[in-house]
């Protein structure tokens, strides 16, 4: 994870492209100025990154779902539960399974669990609309290949 | 038509928490009844799911924007059942 730069999933452990589900794996970094403020004397990963952690869990597996032809725009959160405390170092495993998808819009059930606990869950709405111009598509295809995006989701073609 | 309609009048009303006594046939879903289109995002998913198909809202939308359909055709709510109808009765042919 890098906070600061919103980068919040290291890696595509699993894509399931028929069953349409995704588990990534993202490490919550040792030291972030985040952490200075949130909260000073007990750093704990804000609630509000878990959500978007979840939200690009989601993203990924819309963004292969519909192969690199749609962004995923996050759009409504409903039902988040943050269940417990987040701190520095550790791993979590972020799952997402794509609950509908709509026209032009799409609904995921995500949640993230470490060390075998479950540590937040919620059902992320999403608008799915084309990119918005040739530097995200290209940006959003060399993130996708850093973070390990199976070939089944054709990241170069 | 009435079915249909009272269905989506159900969903709006529980969705947007609009009374139900309010959304009428002739309701414009957004003139009249004020939908916002995160809160449309809500009612499609809902008549999704009801209905088994899947509202071709962004060929609407585009349709409206190239001046080939009005508003009315699509979010009057007595024509929203009727489209809804037919992409029904278009699922099973």
């Amino acid at each position: 994870m890098r906070l600061e730069y919103f980068q919040l999933i290291d890696r595509i452990v699993d894509l399931n492209l028929t069953g349409l589900t995704i588990r990534c794996e993202a490490t919550v970094p040792t030291a972030s100025t985040i952490f200075e403020g949130h909260f000073p004397g007990y750093p704990l990963m804000p609630g509000v990154l878990l959500i978007e952690t979840m939200a690009q869990t989601s993203g990924w597996l819309l963004v292969a779902a519909n192969r690199f032809e749609r962004m995923p725009f996050l759009a409504a959160v409903k039902d988040a539960k943050l269940r417990t405390f987040v701190t520095p170092g550790q791993v979590l495993s972020a799952n997402a399974a794509l609950k509908h998808e709509g026209s032009g819009y799409a609904i995921a059930e995500a949640n993230i669990a470490a060390d075998g606990n479950s540590v937040c869950d919620a059902t992320l709405t999403f608008s799915l609309i084309e990119f918005p111009n040739a530097e995200m598509h290209k940006r959003m295809r060399e993130t996708a290949a850093n973070i390990g995006l199976p070939t089944g989701a054709p990241a170069d073609g | 038509m009435s079915s249909t309609f009272d269905t989506i009048a159900n969903i709006i009303a529980e969705t947007c928490d609009i009374p139900r006594e309010t959304i009428t046939p002739e309701s414009h879903a957004i003139n009249d009844l004020g939908i916002d289109s995160l809160d449309f995002l809500d009612i499609a998913f809902a008549i999704d799911k009801a209905f088994g198909i899947k509202l071709p809202l962004e060929q609407w939308t585009q349709e409206v924007n190239d001046g080939k359909a009005t508003t009315d055709q699509y979010f009057v709510l007595k024509n929203l059942s009727a489209r809804i109808d037919e992409l029904v009765a278009a699922k099973g042919a």
